[in-house]
């Protein structure tokens, strides 16, 4: 390990290596990642990555964008969704190049199936979009290009976590990191730094996140005065194991999987006529949650069944093995014979970092950006999926995006020197460190961790209302005062995991503010954040991405960014 | 039901000996064991040190011994034991302890990358994908589904007898790219294969396919590669 390097790369996920990548022989880049890289949560994703390639059905990409628009619910930068679509099939290629075992068709090609939301000729009906990998698409992504970093020799520091960064004057020029495996901090210096530290859906009781999903990134980056963008639109996807919150793909229902109420009535036929099942996620989890308010969940509880029995038992078992075996693991369903109990469950952030196309990050309403400062990937907000991403656009936003941003610090290290880091500065950061590691109290880091999960769960999920939203930022700020006064009692060096969690419920009581904030402040519904005090979209007042970041005095202050409208005027969203 | 966890503790930087440490906690039948651990470093004892991430068996960090056998902590539920609630954990074995369950995986690691774990292909590509037959790919799946958990490497006594022996997870690695037909180094990979301390280290006992979580059948894939370099032996 050096202390200097020209880039470091925070997360080893898809965004982070593929930047990594990018960057040439003969640049210094050291990606830090808090797991070992290869289980990133990247690797979790199941059914596809989307791209108009037209292997099984006539596409466009323009219809991949105009879905992609329609499913943010018109939030998304449509400048951003083009180049996103238009990238696609590019970064399929690029992949099968590489290596990535994507199944066939017969014909040879990379096969390709339907997924929530993708549609040809702007609506008419649903298309043949995902590339994949049985339902391990993740999972050999991940693979091929943690294998292509090792054959290109690109250094690791492997359980290493980020505790701040060392931002100054508009610049960062660093990380503070703490060696898990020797109980260290050291700081690294670096004339660029990338954020690609993914989601945080441990924010909630209920997940299909990682436990490493704790959202470092985005509030390193808003501690150091960035902005987050649009954090009140958390995506909740519908089919969750019951109870467990473990991801069965929409591959399921884009296989010919369909859901069911108790009495058995695949009712999305009701809510969205023309893709029924394959409507978009937002709609799916309030049309499960609908069905269960109104007495028609299974036996009178919160779930609905995921029915795939009538589908052909070897072609399933071979294309959706993985979530065959989690139903059979987790609830002990043979999901060929018998529906399997699903609810929503925390999946996907769409806000994040602000940063424009090129993975810079923005620090005003002018779009003025840092220097130094990147990010990529599900921590990052282009904005690429606005109000509700599509299933299978968030593989392609990390290759998309983390390339892009590999390309614009490439050129950017060499039009730099390094940056000169005050010493001030460095003691600072080292010190606060060292004062949380000898925090004294009585509060335990689990007990806190429960009743935040709890309290984002039961009020900030999918169905929000303003007392309830009010409410919960009191019991944060309660929280945070007792995050104060936790007692931690390992004072060992090596794998000091306490350490590890205390900072990660510190960044989580930071996001969930934002995220409880940005909802309260948008009075309306729109895509995966539905208000029941304001039903309605509400273009007049709010066709506008909510920006948090933190005031001179460290308060959260609320302001807005225009969105990017090009080609596709919002209307009114039906499937 | 009240469950007992004797726990292995190791922590190098003061314990000259490893010990075991009981905790009792109040558990579901369908609870995993991970769930379980949690539980124990959140409400009794945070330095029990333990890897975990996604908790549905993909990301392959929590292998370790539970009541005597390799597996997932996150993959077995309370319910899948008839041990009276009393649970035995130790971590994975062959590699040296940095402390409690937590292993050094680096040597693991170290034989992944000698079978070049990756796609050699010098030939331009072309404008799209390459073709390959439905049937081709379906020959590779199977290895597809490894998590790199070390839990086979780990069991395989062979790898416990024998330091220099690659172990079947690197091996099911190399048979991954072996049978690629994109792949056009088939034959170096196979020439670097055939060594004792290779593929023929394999003396076909699979432990390694009873153990793997993932349900992949490892010892036939190895046989595939002994299947091949014979071939390609005979036909010189």
């Amino acid at each position: 390990m050096d202390q200097r390097y020209d880039v470091i790369i925070v997360g080893a996920g898809l965004a982070g290596l593929r930047a990594a990548i990018e960057l040439g022989q003969d640049t210094r880049v050291a990606v830090i990642t808090k797991v070992f890289a290869t289980r990133s949560h990247s690797g979790a994703a199941q059914g596809g990555i989307g791209a108009a390639i037209s292997n099984e059905e006539k596409d466009s990409w323009e219809w991949h964008m105009f879905d992609t628009v329609k499913g943010s619910d018109y939030l998304g930068d449509q400048d951003a969704i083009e180049i996103m679509t238009r990238d696609a099939p590019r970064v399929i290629y690029e992949l099968e190049h590489m290596g990535v075992p994507f199944n066939r068709t017969a014909e040879g090609k990379i096969a390709q199936r339907a997924f929530g939301g993708h549609t040809r000729d702007f609506g008419a009906a649903a298309v043949k979009r995902a590339c994949f990998a049985a339902d391990r698409t993740g999972r050999v992504i991940l693979d091929t290009l943690w294998e292509k970093s090792v054959q290109r020799g690109i250094e690791f520091l492997h359980e290493f976590h980020v505790m701040s960064l060392l931002v100054e004057n508009g610049r960062c020029c660093g990380v503070c990191v703490y060696d898990l495996s020797t109980g260290k901090i050291h700081t690294l210096h670096c004339k660029a730094l990338l954020l690609a530290t993914g989601g945080a859906g441990k924010i909630y009781k209920t997940t299909s996140n990682a436990m490493a999903s704790t959202g470092d990134g985005l509030a390193l980056a808003f501690r150091a005065g960035a902005p987050l963008q649009d954090m009140e639109f958390v995506q909740f996807h519908p089919t969750g194991i019951y109870k467990l919150g473990i991801l069965i793909s929409e591959a399921a229902r884009g296989e010919g999987g369909v859901l069911r109420n108790k009495d058995g009535e695949r009712f999305m036929e009701r809510y969205a006529p023309t893709i029924k099942d394959l409507a978009p996620r937002d709609m799916v989890s309030r049309c499960i949650l609908e069905e269960v308010r109104a007495g028609r969940g299974i036996d009178g509880k919160d779930y609905v069944h995921l029915d795939l029995t009538h589908l052909p038992q070897e072609e399933i078992g071979a294309k959706l093995a993985e979530i065959i075996g989690f139903a059979r693991t987790y609830s002990g369903v043979d999901a060929k014979k018998e529906p399997i109990p699903v609810q929503p469950t925390c999946h996907y952030m769409m806000g994040g970092i602000a940063t424009n196309v090129e993975g810079q990050v923005i620090k005003n309403a002018e779009g003025a950006v840092y220097d130094g400062l990147f990010a990529a990937g599900e921590c990052a907000c282009v904005s690429v999926h606005g109000a509700n991403r599509l299933g299978c656009n968030s593989l392609l936003d990390t290759l998309v995006f983390g390339r892009r941003a590999g390309k614009t610090m490439a050129k950017y290290i060499h039009t730099v020197g390094w940056p000169k880091v005050s010493e001030t500065l460095e003691k600072q950061s080292v010190q606060k460190i060292n004062e949380a590691c000898n925090t004294s109290g009585k509060e335990r880091i689990g007990a806190i961790l429960a009743d935040m999960q709890l309290a984002m769960m039961e009020n900030v999920s999918v169905f929000r209302h303003k007392e309830s939203l009010a409410k919960t930022l009191d019991t944060l700020a309660a929280l945070k005062a007792r995050y104060r006064r936790v007692a931690l009692t390992d004072k060992g060096k090596r794998f000091n995991r306490e350490l590890m969690d205390y900072f990660e419920l510190g960044y989580m009581l930071d996001l969930a503010e934002t995220i409880t904030r940005s909802a309260l402040c948008r009075e309306e519904s729109r895509g995966a954040h539905f208000r029941e005090d304001f039903p309605k979209r509400d273009d007049k007042k709010f066709l506008a991405h909510s920006v948090v970041s933190l005031n001179e005095s460290g308060q959260p202050f609320m302001w807005t960014r225009p969105v990017t409208i090009t080609r596709f005027e919002p209307k009114e969203r039906k499937y | 039901m009240q469950c007992r966890f004797i726990i292995y503790r190791f922590d190098p930087e003061k314990d000259t000996e490893p010990h075991y440490q009981t905790y009792v906690i109040e558990a579901e039948p369908t609870d995993k064991v991970l769930d379980c651990l949690n539980r124990i470093r959140w409400e009794q004892d945070a330095s029990l040190a333990f890897r975990a991430s996604c908790a549905h068996g993909i990301c392959g960090s929590d292998a370790m011994v539970i009541n005597g056998n390799v597996t997932l902590a996150c993959q077995k539920l309370i319910r899948d034991f008839t041990t009276g609630g009393n649970f035995v954990i130790e971590p994975l074995p062959l590699f040296k302890v940095v402390k409690d369950l937590v292993v050094d995986l680096e040597p693991f690691f170290e034989k992944y990358r000698e079978v070049k774990p990756y796609l050699i292909n010098d030939e331009p590509p072309p404008e799209q994908e390459r073709l390959q037959a439905p049937e081709d790919q379906e020959k590779i799946e199977p290895a597809l589904a490894c998590i790199l958990c070390a839990s086979c490497t780990s069991t395989c006594p062979i790898n416990r007898a024998d330091s220099d022996y690659l172990g079947p997870a690197a091996l099911l690695r190399a048979f991954r790219y072996l049978f690629d037909t994109r792949d056009t180094a088939a034959g170096s990979r196979m020439a670097d294969l055939d060594q004792e301390s290779g593929i023929w280290g394999c003396k076909t006992m699979r432990w390694c396919t009873d153990v793997c979580p993932k349900g992949i059948p490892v010892t036939k894939c190895l046989t595939q590669i002994k299947s091949a370099i014979k071939k390609k032996g005979k036909s010189g």
